[in-house]
């Protein structure tokens, strides 16, 4: 099923007695129900007012169409989404719809946000094919719910989307890496912590334990970048010897997409945790590789095929997903970090609420 | 603006619900003398008023959950409050809930630089947060101009704003997570120190929901380095349009100011007769502030400088002086406080495109004439979120339903030209009944059911937000004898 319109796609919805798999691009690994249910056909740019930073385009538009779009204006999605093809080993073209249903946010979440936090708006199809709308396309809105930070990483389960609009935000003039030597997790979390404790607006913060080194990114106006390099390299000059990289650009990509995991086999796991925990929940992990992002606050791991991560880190402020296993190991392990009874029971209220005959990608969140 | 009419059972039922209340709460802390009870007859939106049934002042989240567990046995409605400050009506009590008033729940639990949040209970003031972490140079960033007294439950549930979220966002974007109280006493906690939902975004569904989803008790907050330093500086033009052009041609030169503030010409001389910042006479002010080191404020306000003077402003004056940007501020921050000086006025909170400033400001302007009342604006103009401050004269009969209409003329305005209601302060009741403007009765439909899920009774907060006549059904739900 590919519907070409929004109405097509809730009269599809309306006649559904099957589960479906909602996929955009098909890009993330989701497995589930043979019916595949594709908004790849809703496609397009439908407004784009640089002046204004806002961007309103239908849900199965290619994210390399929206990126394109924005850089002929020399402007961005700041929240910079991860491209998982290479990690998930997935080919086909990422949808800005299968972003904003995943909440897919890159290295610079730590500054400027998650993706939620630069949705305004969202048009949708229920589970019973009836067309919502929630929030709009200006940057300040609390005219009622906010359902639009609910659609955002609800994966589908909550109702197809079919048109998103986003903030938008001028690229960078500039960018800088530093790395940073150090020689364990506790001691780059420190670095991190120091480097985003100043004033100097620090926009990727990562620890690769394979390569020694904490790595630092900022970004900004050519001679602002040069003054905040130096200010930091004072600042920091107690942790460790220091140097700047060449191409940034690249790196932070690779940071983003995780790319030391590609093509390597094992489990991916990804954990959310507070930065400071962050060196005794890797030690507990048993991981084969670690990569650490947002300052410390996440923590991509690998680890041998079909080991059960949550159950050596037992209760912990924060959550652990399954982002690459075999069919199996997500069955068994589920996708999602169990919720304490209280707020499962909400997530369950909402889900059974927005999609009463549990069509939308079921069991996929619980 | 009507509100629904009290449930005479309830009244009826007055005085067991208040022992009850008084077995688990400090005597002083439940207030049912009348003449007490009166201090709760409104919040910020005074035109409306109300003694609630009872008044509690719990000091733990225990004795949150002891109230909500008997007001939900009882079926009494509960209609939070943080310090009263809502410009909706977001904390009007009817006559037969019970106000609960989070003020006394105002301590730091925790402070933790490194990994950059603060833990308070939420009757603590925006203002305060940032007191508490400022001697380490950090803050919290939303920053709307009742800080001094808005406390952060109020903040949270309006998702509130200020004039600095261009670049910090809002209250949504700077809330990590939250201890909330359900309406049946439960307790849940949901997100905390770590980034993003591991489900569902409950988190973001609660922040916003003006107090009808549950009572937040603690908050997790996001606390920032400040910057280096930050300076504004003041353009004057002869034409909204021109301005309005303006802030589009900065926004595009990829510089992000953290504020682009705009007031025209009732409140340029309402400010400067109050705060005396040295405002220039002309129709449209702009105050475009910019952060970082003394070399990077230079650089960015030299270039934003550069596109001022393309578009011929009348003035253009860069702060000199951590005083005189003091005075900029402090002129802008006072606008309500000086457009009050001058009559009864109400003020409004619609969005819109920034580029249907001119056009929005033009229609504005026409009504003024029709209804005969004066408007002043001032307005968020990176974000498009307007202050249309409509002035009338309460004691005039007839005046304030004049108001009123010509103010949801104005808000109608906003929606048709693409944007919303309300950009920071909330529908309460003073926008309610505008919802079916704005939203399909589907749209209001799913809303609502994220109310069934969290409160299925809907005793919290429950005549707010929803046109009555679109939550009757579920708000006339019989109690179930226990």
């Amino acid at each position: 099923m590919k519907p070409e319109t929004e109405a097509d796609l809730a009269n599809i919805v309306a006649d559904l007695n099957q589960p479906v798999r909602i996929v955009g691009g098909g890009t993330r690994g989701i497995i589930g129900s043979e019916q595949v249910l594709s908004i790849a056909g809703l496609s397009g740019v439908s407004l784009y007012e640089p002046g204004a930073l806002t961007l309103v385009a239908k849900a199965g538009t290619p994210v390399s169409e929206i990126e394109a779009v924005l850089a002929a204006e020399g402007q961005q999605l700041a929240f910079e989404p991860m491209d998982h093809r290479g990690l998930m080993g997935t080919d086909g073209d990422p949808t800005i719809g299968g972003v904003v249903a995943a909440n897919v946010s890159g290295p610079r979440r730590i500054q400027a946000g998650a993706c939620r936090d630069y949705l305004l708006g969202v048009r949708y199809v229920d589970g019973l094919g009836q067309v919502i709308k929630n929030g709009g396309r200006v940057m300040k809105n609390v005219t009622g719910y906010d359902l639009v930070k609910l659609m955002a990483g609800s994966w589908g389960t909550l109702g197809v989307l079919s048109e998103v609009s986003l903030k938008v935000l001028p690229k960078s003039e500039s960018i800088a890496a530093l790395a940073v030597q150090v020689g364990s997790v506790a001691q780059a979390v420190q670095t991190l912590s120091a480097a985003l404790k100043s004033p100097f607006e620090v926009s990727g913060g990562a620890y690769d334990p394979a390569a020694g080194h904490v790595l630092l990114r900022l970004e900004g106006f050519a001679d602002s970048v040069a003054y905040r390099v130096d200010r930091l390299k004072t600042e920091l000059a107690g942790f460790g010897e220091i140097s700047e990289i060449e191409d940034g650009e690249t790196l932070w990509r690779s940071v983003r997409d995780v790319s030391m995991f590609s093509d390597v086999e094992g489990d991916v796991w990804r954990i959310s945790v507070k930065p400071g925990a962050a060196s005794e929940i890797a030690a507990r992990l048993e991981a084969e590789k670690l990569l650490l992002d947002w300052g410390g606050g996440l923590i991509w791991a690998l680890v041998p095929e079909g080991s059960d991560v949550r159950t050596r880190l037992g209760a912990f402020e924060g959550h652990a997903s399954l982002v690459r296993a075999d069919a199996e190991t997500v069955q068994a392990l589920g996708r999602f970090q169990p919720e304490a009874a209280g707020v499962a029971a909400l997530s369950q209220g909402l889900r059974q609420r927005f999609d009463p005959n549990g069509i939308f990608n079921p069991g996929l969140m619980g | 603006m009507e509100m629904p009419r009290p449930n005479p059972d309830v009244l009826a039922r007055k005085q067991n619900v208040l022992a009850r209340l008084q077995q688990v709460l400090p005597a002083d802390a439940v207030i049912h003398d009348p003449a007490e009870t009166r201090a709760y007859e409104c919040d910020a939106l005074t035109a409306y008023r109300c003694p609630p049934m009872l008044a509690v002042l719990p000091s733990t989240t225990q004795e949150v959950s002891d109230v909500l567990r008997i007001c939900h046995d009882e079926g009494v409605p509960v209609v939070p409050r943080g310090s009263g400050t809502s410009l909706a009506g977001g904390a009007l009590p009817t006559a037969d809930c019970v106000i609960l008033g989070i003020a006394r729940m105002n301590d730091v639990l925790e402070t933790d630089y490194d990994n950059r949040f603060i833990r308070v209970q939420t009757g603590r003031t925006n203002l305060s947060v940032t007191g508490a972490v400022e001697e380490e140079d950090f803050f919290y960033a939303p920053d709307p101009s009742s800080q001094l007294a808005c406390a952060i439950a109020g903040n949270i549930a309006m998702n509130s704003g200020g004039a600095h979220c261009l670049k910090y966002g809002v209250t949504t974007n700077n809330l990590l997570g939250v201890k909330m109280v359900m309406m049946d006493g439960c307790v849940v906690e949901i997100g905390g120190a770590h980034l993003d939902s591991g489900g569902l975004d409950l988190l973001g569904v609660i922040c916003g929901s003006e107090g009808q989803l549950g009572v937040v008790t603690e908050a997790t907050l996001r606390i920032l380095r400040k910057p280096e330093g930050a300076r504004p500086v003041l353009m004057g033009f002869d034409d909204n349009e021109v301005a309005g052009q303006c802030v589009s041609d900065i926004i595009k030169s990829g510089i992000l100011p953290v504020a682009i503030e705009f007031m025209d010409t009732l409140c340029i001389k309402a400010c400067e007769n109050f705060a005396h910042a040295g405002y220039p006479d002309c129709t449209a002010l702009l105050i475009v502030e910019v952060e970082g080191s003394e070399a990077e404020i230079d650089y960015q306000l030299s270039k934003i400088i550069e596109i001022a003077k393309r578009h011929n402003p009348v003035e253009l004056r860069e702060s000199q002086s951590a005083e005189e940007s003091a005075k900029i501020w402090l002129g802008r921050k006072s606008a309500f406080g000086a457009m009050g000086q001058m009559n009864d006025y109400m003020c409004l909170d619609g969005t819109i495109p920034v580029s249907s400033l001119p056009e929005v400001l033009r229609r504005i302007g026409e009504m003024s004439e029709e209804y005969g009342l004066p408007v002043g604006n001032v307005f968020h103009a990176g974000d498009g979120n307007m202050h249309p401050l409509i002035l009338f004269d309460a004691n005039k009969p007839g005046d304030l339903e004049k108001c009123e209409a010509f103010g949801a003329e104005i808000l109608k305005l906003c929606v048709d030209v693409g944007g919303c209601l309300t950009g920071e302060h909330g529908v309460g009741i003073e926008k309610r009944d505008l919802m079916s403007h704005q939203y399909t009765p589907q749209d209001l439909e799913a809303q609502m059911a994220v109310k069934d899920v969290f409160d299925p009774r809907w005793l919290l907060n429950p005549a707010k937000v929803f046109p009555l006549d679109v939550s009757e059904q579920r708000r006339s739900v019989p109690i179930a004898a226990e």
